[in-house]
């Protein structure tokens, strides 16, 4: 061994500390909870997956999950896209954009849903401004149902998937569509032909990021929801298992679901990606 | 797309950013097929004025007419004008056929078409072995083959070129010199071309436009502007590299007596000369130590350099100032030498305004 390897030998110790980190925090609890989930309080082995999988009350968390995790990450990321991208160039208003969406994110969800509540309710600003400008008769439901959860995720969600846009798309390098301005390019092709497919695996790994966070929904779902029926989602199924039955081997054998779905949602997006061009967005040679 | 053109009119082109001028008042007429070299150290507006022309920056004030059509109103993708960028700007997502083949696709040219311009453009820049790799796959040189490939397939009637071998390396930028002037003179298309590189300009240009802070300093021909800058600045540029601050005793005509640093001799007048505080500038290669010459500068040699064809002489003035020299004969270092210098090209300037 030369002393060159020996260096980067000792080097790699360096990444202990996050593996022991790793191994405790997230590992650990994974497969104590993999375990756990195959240890049903009755019958044996799989009891608790097939229990789930038989039950439609259990079974279509997922569904109901779903179905406001991806419209409301589709609407994210399709929102924060367009705006990200009038924004690039950096200027003063890119700066106070960014300086108002960063709060949501500090605020966290429950401090959302707790405003939402009042600000959507049916004496809430919102419908009190639709019904004085005529454009509704009486208020409009927008609270404990499907929509409430849907406005609090893009909320919630939007100033991540605007900013790690806006990152993606700064990254992209400015003499590219000036290239393809000579070339005869206008806007919308230069945005077609040039920043789309460039953008195109910063939008998918924003997307995975945006739906995992938005498949694990839990204090919007119970606040502002209708946490018995519509927004009954596989969050509030785990939470139910674990702290009113009593049942951590159920609820774990939920999250197991849980995670598995994500994983498919994010393995078949990162496929996708697979299939596009991944190098740098720059012009010039590294 | 034109094929070619009568003459491009630039007339008082100004860019301003903020309280900031960055190029001010360009008037410049290009024939079609006359090679334009844009001369100037960094920040002197030279890379502004060609955005200007490509439609990338809008102009404060000033118009662009393309013949009888004012075109600084269109947008670059109006204007069709090819351009080479100093980092190239390739599509790293593209192949190098789709690369040269983007500007004709976005002309909705028929499939046949591209496929036939795109393969004479890659015989043209010698890369159809390269044809379905990707930018990033391929070296410096390359990517700028690419680069001028892409530009030149469109058929514009002006090619611009923004610095495009500074990223290169000293060998591969004489081929890539070589390259540029063959390839001109095959299409025949006009060309502006941005550079810092007097080299570059003086070898590859029909006419030179050096540019300063944003003024025009002189525009005419390569040896026009080596023969006789019109001031300082162009002098600067154009490997004057002994600039003496000197007084003129007397004005007879062009003829200017200089004295001062300890030495006495002869120049010529390119400016209005009063006696009194001038600027001199002058060639190293027209300082001749040992030379037979009357008028003459009696120096001191300091250090003296090889260079295979002949040598770079230091030499030192009485009163400690510089003068550097080539000689065609070995000298020795530490004597003192009698230097000839032609009149004619020692250049009188007034005395310029310290910065």
């Amino acid at each position: 061994m030369t002393s060159a390897e020996r260096q980067l030998d000792r080097t790699a110790l360096l990444a202990l500390p996050g593996i022991l980190i790793l191994l405790l925090l997230f590992i650990y609890p994974f497969l104590y909870g993999l375990f756990l989930s195959f240890e049903p309080k009755e019958g044996g082995g799989p009891a608790n997956y097939l229990r789930f999988f038989s039950q439609p009350f259990l079974y279509n968390t997922i569904a109901t999950t779903l179905w406001l995790a991806i419209p409301t990450t589709l609407v994210n990321v399709g929102l924060a896209l367009p705006i990200a991208f009038r924004m690039r160039r950096n200027s003063t208003w890119q700066r106070v954009l960014t300086t108002m969406l960063v709060l949501p994110i500090t605020l966290g969800t429950v401090l959302i849903a707790e405003g939402l509540l009042t600000y959507l309710g049916p004496q809430g600003w919102v419908n009190r401004l639709l019904i004085e400008s005529g454009l509704a008769s009486s208020p409009i439901r927008l609270t404990h149902n499907y929509w409430g959860v849907f406005l609090a995720l893009i909320i919630a969600e939007f100033p991540f998937a605007f900013l790690l846009i806006l990152s993606y798309i700064t990254g992209i390098d400015p003499a590219l569509p000036r290239a393809a301005a000579t070339l005869g390019a206008g806007p919308g092709r230069q945005f077609l032909h040039v920043y789309l497919p460039l953008l195109a695996p910063g939008l998918a790994i924003t997307f995975c990021l945006c739906f995992v966070q938005a498949f694990s929904v839990f204090p919007s779902a119970v606040l502002l929801g209708a946490p018995a029926g519509p927004t009954r989602v596989i969050a509030i199924a785990a939470y139910t298992a674990a702290f009113e039955e009593y049942d951590y081997s159920m609820a774990s054998a939920i999250a197991m679901i849980m995670a598995a779905v994500q994983l498919i949602i994010v393995v078949a997006v990162l496929a996708l990606r697979g299939a596009l061009y991944r190098g740098p967005a720059g012009g010039a040679k590294g | 797309m034109a094929e070619g053109f009568g003459e491009l009119r630039l007339a008082g082109v100004t860019r301003r950013f903020g309280p900031a001028v960055a190029l001010d008042r360009l008037d410049l007429t290009i024939r079609g097929g006359e090679f334009i070299a844009l001369l100037g150290p960094s920040g002197c507006g030279k890379s502004t004025a060609l955005n200007c022309i490509a439609g990338l920056l809008p102009l404060s004030e000033g118009g662009i007419w393309l013949d009888d059509k004012r075109i600084d109103v269109l947008r670059p993708e109006q204007r069709g004008f090819g351009m080479v960028f100093q980092n190239y700007a390739l599509f790293p997502h593209m192949s190098v056929r789709k690369n040269i083949g983007f500007g004709l696709a976005m002309r909705r040219a028929p499939k046949e078409e591209i496929r036939s311009k795109v393969g004479a453009a890659l015989d043209l820049v010698q890369l159809r072995a390269h044809a379905e790799k990707l930018p990033g796959q391929l070296s410096g040189g390359q990517q700028q083959r690419v680069a001028i490939a892409r530009a030149i397939v469109i058929e514009p009637p002006l090619v611009l070129m923004d610095e495009p071998l500074s990223n290169l390396d000293a060998k591969l930028r004489l081929e890539m010199r070589t390259e540029i002037k063959r390839i001109h003179n095959e299409l025949g298309r006009s060309t502006v071309y941005v550079t810092h590189d007097q080299d570059e300009a003086l070898s590859l240009a029909d006419r030179i436009v050096v540019l300063h802070e944003g003024k025009t300093q002189q525009i005419g021909k390569p040896e026009e502007l080596y023969a006789s800058p019109a001031n300082l600045e162009v002098a600067r540029f154009m490997g004057y590299r002994n600039i003496l601050d000197l007084d003129a005793e007397r004005v007879d005509g062009r003829r200017v007596a200089l004295r001062g640093a300890g030495i006495a001799f002869d120049g010529t007048a390119q400016q209005a000369i009063a006696p009194g505080p001038v600027t001199v500038a002058l060639r190293p290669d027209d300082v001749e130590p040992g030379g037979t010459g009357a008028n003459a500068i009696e120096a001191r040699v300091e250090i003296v350099e090889y260079c295979g064809r002949d040598w770079l002489v230091d030499l030192v003035l009485p009163d400690g100032r510089t003068v550097y020299a080539r000689s065609s004969r070995k000298v020795a270092s530490g004597a003192s030498a009698r230097c000839a210098v032609p009149p004619e090209r020692v250049l009188v300037f007034p005395r310029e305004s310290r910065r």
